[in-house]
């Protein structure tokens, strides 16, 4: 067995000298790549809490309309009456037919029948408001529809 | 000026690595890639017809209303909101016993209705217990039969048969107009 036991011998150093630089380029992937909100949200969005959620997984068939007062920079323009939000601007309810069909022409062929439609609404926004933008979609044959919420901690 | 000749001390990186990893660590764990969950529904298409009103005295059907002061009905009877679960799963699982419940679950309407003015926050806390009174039988059915919750079945012929055993019906009517001053 002698013959295995080997001579002492000094293990070359390993130069770890670039680990850091390596790290930091992960670094600043992570945070430059978790800057997740894509628009500048004008409306104030408190979201109601729920339990009974599903997760919702696919992203490319999501198109996300926002609900709310006008956040405290625009009342002043504005007022506080609720307002929708479509990709980057202020809209009214009328704008939603045209919306769906450029959210649609942007998606594949084969995925267009699927799309979900997100709501994510305040929750001091009154269901009237609502009740109208789900009677355009109904219009627009966009008729998945899913609420936004949070998980509500059970007491 | 300067002197020459002088080797300037090393600094030691060695455990920048160290910080560094441990600020990618820090990010990898506080960020959270989200993903939005919601309640989903699908709508009726639309149709310029009203839909035919719904017989509210029918035992198959379960009124559920709620008014713009956020009040909650359920059968022409005020409600609080921790109570609608435990009454509508009566109503749903009633198989006839009560002859104000339903038939069976397959023929249980839960009819809701809310008004213009109604607060979109006790919208979805009624619309959250109605599902959560449907997911909750749902699990209780298939913990007795298959042992595990609905969430967990992998199984197709499985998950039908309790969506078939308690299909989800919830039926949404056109709100009413009393209370929607300010929209």
């Amino acid at each position: 067995m002698s013959k295995f036991v080997k001579k002492p011998r000094e293990a070359p150093a390993i130069n770890t000298s670039s680990l850091p630089d390596i790290i930091f380029i992960l670094l600043f992937f992570f945070m430059v790549a978790t800057r997740m909100r894509e628009t500048d949200i004008k409306v104030k969005q408190d979201l109601p809490k729920a339990t009974e959620m599903e997760k919702l997984e696919k992203k490319d068939l999501l198109s996300y309309i926002y609900i709310g007062a006008p956040g405290e920079r625009l009342q002043k323009e504005l007022g506080t009456a609720p307002r929708l939000q479509l990709n980057d601007q202020l809209a009214d309810v009328e704008d939603i037919a045209e919306f769906i069909d450029a959210e649609k022409a942007k998606m594949p062929d084969e995925n267009r029948s699927k799309i979900i439609i997100a709501l994510k609404v305040d929750k001091d926004v009154n269901v009237g408001i609502i009740t109208d933008v789900k009677i355009e979609l109904r219009k627009s044959n966009a008729l998945k529809l899913t609420y936004i919420t949070t998980q509500k901690v059970e007491k | 000026m300067a002197k020459s000749g002088k080797k300037s001390p090393e600094i030691n990186a060695s455990s920048m690595a160290d910080i560094a990893f441990l600020l990618l660590i820090f990010f990898l764990v506080t960020t959270e890639i989200a993903i939005d969950e919601g309640i989903t529904v699908t709508l009726p298409p639309y149709t310029d017809t009203p839909p035919p009103p719904v017989e509210s005295n029918d035992r198959n059907t379960l009124t559920v209303n709620v008014n713009s002061r956020d009040q909650l009905q359920v059968e022409e009877e005020v409600t609080e909101v921790r109570e609608l679960r435990a009454i509508t799963k009566r109503f749903i699982n009633n198989n006839g016993a009560d002859p104000s419940f339903s038939d069976s679950p397959q023929e249980a309407i839960v009819s809701f209705k809310g008004d213009r003015g109604t607060s979109y926050d006790m919208y979805i806390n009624v619309y959250n217990e109605l599902r959560a009174s449907y997911n909750d039988l749902r699990d209780e059915a298939s913990t007795r039969k298959f042992g595990k919750p609905f969430g967990d079945l992998i199984d197709t012929t499985q998950i039908n048969e309790i969506k078939d055993m308690y299909p989800i019906r919830i039926s949404e009517a056109e709100p009413t107009d009393f209370g929607a001053a300010g929209g």
